[in-house]
């Protein structure tokens, strides 16, 4: 079965989803992510789906269960990089991520982690994460 | 009724004789009822080429409008119509120049003196032809408004529909005229794109130029927000008129937490606002 790569930039873990997600990949990356988190400790999970064409309702509801997991091993996740027919579609099937925050591109969604630990009152400023440089971000 | 080859053969002599007479009779009846919105000389000119393009049919022994020798006849009619239809004439305006050629043809008839019974039935296949004749330049007309009809919406779909930036990752989308289904989803999909391009995390929604919110386009506006909010963007409608506030209120459309505002630039001052807070 192919499995999607995580990988470790800074404080922050990046998956970035390249293949058809079929349940029992995206159940497989539950999986892999939270003992990813315990194993390196980040505080940060960016997902991006950029590269995927069909997000169904099962997919959505993991995405939601592995933002909530990461969040009880105190690590904020962002998705990023939804395609606009992806969002037309979830919206046309009455399906709103809830739960979910969302960011245009890994970019932005990497200021979106850095800004929320920096409010968080932490000063994990050593982690090569840039929390000055461009002005403006939303949080939805 | 369908000429034979008799008839076709006779009515080609009798429109290569009188070809003058036919024309001038013709071109008069014509410009009567365009109401002199073509010049004589126009008309005349069409006239003429029409009259020589049905000699040529029926010489060839056309039974009717559809045959292969009428083709030439055909692609003159289709020209007609055309250009009629760009001009702006009615559909009876057009048809009304082919009409008009039978009573051409009858003055013709009466003044050469031929009135016997060969002559009615020689006239009323002939009239058949000219019917058919008529409706293909009727047709012709419908296709070709209908053609019109499209391109125009589909330039009205491309004029009507930019998104503007307005700042650095700010962008806005100035509606005009009524949002319907198609409209809307053209809207929803090119905001969507611009904002993946430009990598905007704000989108502004004006609509200003809508003259009637009603619960379909509220629900079409929302769905686009919500669809934004799903990629990562906020999205502000801006632009509320005080009667188009009223309206929303009374049919009980629930904007929920996305922020509206009554003119583009307080949605820009807001957006500044936000970036301001949460940027450093």
């Amino acid at each position: 079965m192919e499995r999607v790569p995580i990988l470790k930039i800074g404080d922050i873990l990046l998956v970035s989803i390249q293949i058809d997600m079929e349940d029992q990949v995206a159940l497989q990356l539950q999986e892999d992510l939270a003992d990813r988190i315990v194993a390196t400790g980040c505080h940060g999970v960016i997902i991006d789906i950029s590269a995927l064409d069909i997000v169904d309702s099962f997919v959505g509801r993991t995405l939601a269960t592995i933002a909530a997991i990461s969040k009880v091993l105190d690590a904020d996740t962002v998705v990023v990089g939804m395609r606009p027919a992806v969002a037309i579609t979830l919206v046309e099937l009455g399906l709103s991520l809830p739960g979910i925050r969302t960011a245009l591109n890994v970019e932005l969604g990497m200021e979106m982690l850095a800004r929320e630990r920096a409010t968080d009152g932490e000063d994990d400023d050593e982690d090569g994460v840039e929390d000055t440089e461009t002005p403006a971000v939303p949080t939805p | 009724m369908t000429l034979n080859a008799d008839e076709a053969a006779r009515f080609a002599a009798l429109l290569e004789e009188n070809q003058d007479a036919l024309v001038s009779a013709w071109t008069d009846r014509v410009t009567t009822s365009l109401r002199g919105r073509l010049s004589h000389a126009e008309l005349q000119r069409q006239t003429s080429e029409l009259r020589r393009g049905f000699q040529q049919a029926l010489a060839g022994t056309a039974q009717g409008i559809s045959d292969a020798a009428a083709a030439e006849l055909r692609a003159q009619l289709s020209e007609l119509s055309a250009s009629r239809a760009r001009q702006g004439f009615s559909a009876t305006e057009t048809a009304v120049s082919v009409f008009a050629f039978k009573e051409a043809v009858l003055a013709t008839l009466d003044s050469s003196g031929r009135n016997d019974a060969t002559t009615l039935r020689d006239y009323v296949a002939f009239s058949s032809f000219v019917d058919d004749a008529a409706l293909f330049t009727f047709d012709s007309y419908v296709r070709v408004r209908e053609e019109l009809i499209a391109d125009q919406a589909e330039q009205l779909l491309e004029l009507s529909t930019p998104v503007v930036k307005l700042w650095e990752g700010v962008v806005a989308v100035p509606l005009v005229g009524t949002l319907d289904s198609a409209r809307a989803q053209v809207v929803m999909e090119r905001l969507l794109q611009t904002l993946v391009d430009t990598g905007s995390p704000y989108a502004i929604i004006d609509i200003t130029g809508v003259p009637a919110v009603d619960t379909q386009v509220a629900q079409h506006i929302l769905k686009t927000v919500v669809a934004a909010r799903l990629m990562g963007a906020d999205c502000i409608i801006s632009g509320i008129r005080p009667q188009i506030a009223q309206t929303i209120v009374a049919l009980g459309i629930e904007f929920g937490d996305i922020a509206t505002k009554a003119s583009l630039a307080d949605a820009l001052r807001y957006v500044l606002a936000q970036t301001g807070k949460k940027g450093r």
